[in-house]
């Protein structure tokens, strides 16, 4: 059997979402999950794996709540977890600008803009609970941009007609993850945190179906441990890094989440990613990774190209009339804000045309000459002041001068673990949150709103519906390291880890995972076919063939290696990466961040079969290089009809 | 509260920044009375012996003179004391240096050690010199003119003495506006002022100070 | 381009170090540094030598990992971190030295990478505001000054990558624990524990055995996100005041 005659297993129902109207479900949901008396909390052991918005949201919620919080992050501090890296913003539905905002509308815009893929349940609560966070995060000194009446400001992003995006200069992310990070801090002084840092997750520990602890490798020592606890929880993120270049960390990973589906936990519409429109172009071969301009530089800036191919002048030199704004021609009424998966396409189209600007032509033109004309340098400098000065940085070009080179760039992973209602995934006590998890953001994630839905799951979503999943498991049956599991566990990871030090052949890490990122871009990327994606599906075991054969890691594994760190990681990504183009390979139809070329409309959009399709596919593991089992979630769409995405 | 401010490096340095202070205000006052030199023995003698009489007839002979003494020999010890103090945690703080050397890492914080250290040096010799006169050979108590025209007649007593006033002046020019730091007076709207009088006060103790054994060398005062 | 490395090369904590020189060539002006480390670090793994360590991850400048001193300058000769630094910096032909920070309170733990967690403690001392999720007013019930909420802004831009600790001749850690106290004792929302903040932030930072601030402006020279050295003075007044409000109580 082949790995692409996959199995259509049962389909999988999420039995904790209410029924009833949309905006009681969170409510009901909430009296209904039972309640872990506070006096018991504290012997409560709950892992948190991960630091960023999700996990470092959840810890101190957690810990302030009286439970025993074992908490891990590969990085050396919990202020370093990705989420940092976020620069537009953060939507919520306050409508303070009066502008018709509203919960129903940030739902509804939500759905659309997942291009009808998520869950109405999650998403609306989603919705509620934005505005929460806005009050949350003020309350622990996040210095959010404000006006000179000493309110909150709000700018307008990509894929909606309100002002509801809430900023910090260009650096939303950093100053949200600190605030999650100062309420983690207090916890830990306090003693109701263990923070591990530099320690990072390899496995999970299933015990009698349940999740009951992770082996982790302290990267230091390199000593590999097992910890305990009465629920685990994955705020690890996503996993953009598969495709090697993107705007991910260096050493954001699959591990966590792959290891965890590869004990049972189902992986939800993995083929769904999304390519931001605005990073700046790769120069080279040594590309390492590749940086996003955020999408907030779409509010002035105008995309354009020449009009002729192969026009190489210098883009001051082209003519007003020979330019093509064809976002704004396309999309008349969105214009240059039209939702990340539709930027991106039309860019990679134009360039495809030819008409892409700069080295390989794989570029276009961001141009704020109009709005430093409208609004003056000072203006622009106020409002993108340190985005420009990256750019010049990286690319040693000014952008008041020049216009900007943008391109678009693997940026965040809408699929991951499968998650019912309360975020549990299909392991009992096995929660995912944040970026890691697959719910809220349907084919296509809108700009803002993953900070949004991070801090939602860690601040308010999970610590609400942990409690039913503890209270219905009771105190007593306690798991340690001489359970026959776990010392098997261990034992596996062990011994990856050692043939990985073993195998010593002539090619490093990075070359492995470079090879298949490239593939996974070329074949899995901005647009797909049936006959690219079978191609990468007979391309991917042949790599992991040659990984295992090949594969040279120096040093030893009782030592900090960061080359034995990233061997693991790319372990991890050559089987990831097959689900991903076998997702993608089923889904013979488009829908946001996932184009398939055969699926389009006469004019170029991407083409939704509803019919077949409107469902969530949960990938069940059976077996390394071995068809997974797939599980459909029927999604039912009671308030938001689904239409044809219009932004024309 | 004595006990948090002493034990902690913020502490310690407003210890310095006060001490410090204090003995620039008494530099100043000091500066000003040398100049007194310049108007005759007369003049310079009377006013020498006039410190000994300050708040009379509240205050005894030479009271107020002892208070002062009391007060800058206090101001010393805790200004050295304390910067021993955090000297040592420094380099304890910093103990492998970088392979690649930058001279002005370490710029102002060696010229005030190291500044610090001369002065310091330089008041025990002064006041061995012109107070007790127990290296001064020939030394005349209540003749403070001649003594000083005997000190600035030997080349040595001019290096010293000369060497020590521009240490004098580099310490002040990063004291003054490092101490309002510390104090936390400075702000950026008021950092140029800031700076502004630290290179004055400096110029001009340091001017001051000199003029004396310069005026010594060219025969102005004799 | 072709270039002359001496890098700081050490097994773990407790080994001894020492620098060692390699050569790499084929260097591009458009590669970042850290890209250019890359480079060295595919050909010694195929020579079967141990890749230098260095910690990095972003590589946006924003999560604050980099640390490297190079040609004797924290994060290299921009104002930038080492990893937005690219080799258009420098020339063909160019020996460059690299070295991990250096302070007794961030000891090496291999190579060029450094323990940091003195940080984390600083904060974990006082450096957050005590708001319960859950607790929070309506964000718009305290208005805050926009020129407050700027300069809040402005510190809490720090990175916490130890720049300002490498920097210093005396591994003070005087900028770093400055930001946060500014940022927070500002806002209305920090008032309530602005005291006990400071206070205990300061003797946490004395505790790991930072140095003492000499005011050489070296750290706010390093700093990539341009904390100012006035960040520091106005650190000290609110230690001042403090310290006079609790003797007080």
């Amino acid at each position: 059997m082949t790995y692409t005659d996959y199995a259509t297993g049962e389909p999988v129902v999420d039995t904790k979402a209410p029924k009833g109207p949309v905006h009681e479900r969170w409510d009901k949901r909430r009296f209904e999950a039972k309640l872990v008396n506070p006096a018991n909390r504290r012997k409560h052991t709950v892992i948190v794996v991960g630091t960023g918005l999700a996990g470092g949201s959840a810890g101190a919620t957690l810990a302030e709540q009286g439970y025993h919080v074992v908490q891990f992050c590969y990085q050396d501090s919990p202020r370093r977890a990705h989420s940092i890296a976020a620069q537009g913003g953060i939507n919520a539905a306050k409508n303070y600008r009066n502008d018709g905002d509203s919960v129903h509308r940030l739902f509804y815009d939500t759905v659309k803009g997942g291009d009808f893929r998520a869950r109405e349940s999650n998403v609306h609560r989603l919705a509620q609970i934005s505005v929460e966070i806005i009050d949350q995060c003020v309350a622990q000194g996040v210095p959010f941009a404000r006006e000179y009446g000493g309110l909150l400001d709000t700018r307008s992003f990509g894929g909606v007609q309100v002002s509801r995006t809430f900023y910090a200069r260009g650096q939303t992310g950093q100053q949200l993850l600190l605030g999650a990070y100062q309420a983690l801090s207090r916890q830990i002084a306090a003693g109701n945190i263990e923070m591990h840092p530099r320690t990072e997750m390899l496995d999970l520990i299933v015990v009698d179906g349940r999740a009951r602890g992770i082996v982790a490798r302290d990267l230091i020592t390199g000593r590999i441990d097992t910890y305990f606890a009465d629920a685990v929880v994955l705020a690890s993120g996503g996993y953009g890094n598969v495709f090697y270049l993107s705007t991910n960390a260096m050493n954001s990973n699959a591990t966590a989440i792959w290891r965890a589906h590869r004990r049972g936990a189902y992986f939800a519409n993995p083929c769904f990613t999304q390519i931001h429109p605005t990073c700046i172009p790769r120069t080279g071969e040594h590309q390492s990774k590749l940086t996003l301009m955020s999408e907030s530089l779409r509010n002035d800036g105008r995309i354009w190209v020449p009009k002729a191919k192969g026009d190489d002048r210098p883009p001051n030199e082209i003519p007003e009339d020979e330019r093509d704004y064809y976002l704004e021609r396309i999309y008349p009424s969105f214009g240059n804000l039209v939702p990340r998966d539709i930027a991106s396409r039309a860019a990679k189209n134009v360039c495809d045309e030819g008409r892409g600007v700069g080295p390989g032509g794989q570029g276009v033109y961001l141009d704020f000459a109009d709005a430093i004309e409208r609004m003056g340098r000072k203006a622009v400098e106020a409002k993108y002041g340190n985005l420009f000065d990256m750019y010049q940085r990286i690319t040693d070009e000014d952008p008041y001068r020049v216009p900007m080179r943008i391109y678009p760039a693997v940026h965040y992973t809408m699929g991951g673990l499968w998650v019912d209602y309360d975020l549990q995934t299909t392991i009992p006590g096995l929660f995912a949150i944040g970026e890691a998890n697959f719910s809220d953001h349907g084919a296509n994630r809108l700009g803002a709103s993953a900070l949004m839905q991070g801090l939602a799951d860690g601040y308010f979503v999970l610590p609400a519906t942990i409690n039913d999943y503890l209270a219905r498991n009771p105190l007593g049956d306690r798991v340690d390291a001489g359970h026959p599991v776990v010392q098997e566990v261990l034992a596996e990871t062990e011994d990856r880890l050692n043939l990985l030090l073993s195998v010593d052949g002539g090619r490093t890490p990075d070359s492995f995972h470079r090879e298949v990122g490239e593939l996974m871009w070329e074949f899995c990327g901005m647009a797909r076919t049936d006959s690219g994606l079978r191609k990468a599906l007979e391309r991917i075991p042949q790599i992991r063939e040659e990984f295992w054969r090949r594969i040279k890691v120096p040093g030893t594994g009782e030592e900090f290696n960061q080359s034995l760190e990233k061997a693991n990681r790319v372990v991890d990504y050559l089987e990831l990466a097959e689900l991903m183009c076998l997702d993608a390979l089923h889904r013979s139809e488009s829908c946001g961040g996932h184009f398939r070329e055969e699926s389009q409309t006469p004019d170029g959009e991407a083409e939704r079969k509803d019919d077949e399709f409107a469902y969530a596919a949960a990938w069940e593991f059976t077996g390394t290089g071995e068809a997974p089992t797939l599980h459909k979630e029927d999604l039912v769409f009671e308030y938001v009809h689904p239409t044809q995405r219009s932004y024309a | 509260m004595a006990r948090t401010v002493w034990d902690s490096t913020l502490g310690k340095k407003t210890v310095m920044a006060v001490s410090g202070l204090i003995m620039l205000l008494y530099l100043v006052v000091h500066m000003i009375g040398n100049l007194k030199i310049f108007f005759g023995a007369g003049e310079f003698d009377h006013y020498a012996h006039w410190l000994r009489t300050v708040g009379e007839p509240f205050m005894h002979y030479e009271w107020t003179l002892w208070l002062v003494r009391i007060v800058l020999v206090a101001a010393v010890v805790a200004h050295a004391v304390s910067a021993y103090q955090l000297s040592r945690r420094d380099i304890r703080a910093r103990p492998s240096k970088y392979v690649h050397k930058r001279p002005r890492a370490s710029y102002a914080t060696r010229t005030m050690r190291w500044g610090g250290v001369i002065l310091g040096l330089f008041i025990v010799w002064h006041i061995l010199d012109l107070t007790t006169g127990t290296v001064h050979p020939g030394f005349r108590p209540g003749h403070p003119y001649q003594n000083v025209l005997d000190t600035f007649s030997t080349w040595y007593g001019n290096v010293i003495y000369i060497v020590a006033m521009l240490a004098l002046g580099l310490h002040v020019r990063h004291g003054f506006w490092s101490a309002a730091q510390t104090l936390g007076a400075g702000s950026r709207t008021r950092d140029r002022a800031l700076k502004t009088v630290a290179n004055v006060l400096a110029l001009l103790l340091t001017a001051g100070f000199i003029a004396v054994p310069v005026g010594v060398m060219t025969g102005v005062v004799s | 381009m072709k270039l002359t490395l001496r890098v700081w090369r050490q097994k773990n904590a407790d080994a001894e170090g020492a620098m060692s020189t390699y050569e790499v060539d084929g260097i591009s002006s458009d590669m970042s540094f850290l890209e250019m480390l890359d480079t060295l670090n595919e050909e010694l793994i195929l020579k079967g030598e141990d890749p230098v360590a260095f910690d990095h991850d972003c590589r946006e400048g924003i999560c604050g990992a980099c640390s490297l001193v190079i040609n004797g300058d924290a994060h290299g000769p921009e104002r930038t971190t080492t990893c937005q630094l690219h080799m258009r910096s420098f020339k063909d032909g160019d020996t460059i030295d690299i070295e991990p920070w250096r302070a007794s309170a961030f000891p090496v733990i291999k190579d060029l990478v450094v323990d940091r967690s003195a940080f984390d403690r600083i904060i974990q001392a006082g450096g957050y505001i005590t708001a319960p999720t859950g607790a929070a007013p309506e964000a718009h019930a305290t208005p805050v000054p926009k020129p407050d909420a700027d300069f809040a802004f402005e510190h809490a831009e720090c990175i916490g990558c130890g720049a300002c600790v490498a920097a210093c001749p005396n591994g003070a850690a005087m900028l770093f624990t400055s930001a946060k106290v500014n940022h927070l004792n500002v806002l209305p929302q920090g008032a309530p524990e602005r005291e006990t903040r400071v206070l205990d932030m300061v003797a946490q930072m004395d505790e790991e055995g930072f140095g003492g601030c000499t005011l050489t402006g070296e750290c706010a020279t390093a700093c990539p996100k341009g904390i100012p050295l006035m960040s520091i003075t106005g650190m000290n007044k609110e230690w001042l005041r403090a310290t006079r409000k609790v003797s007080k109580r």
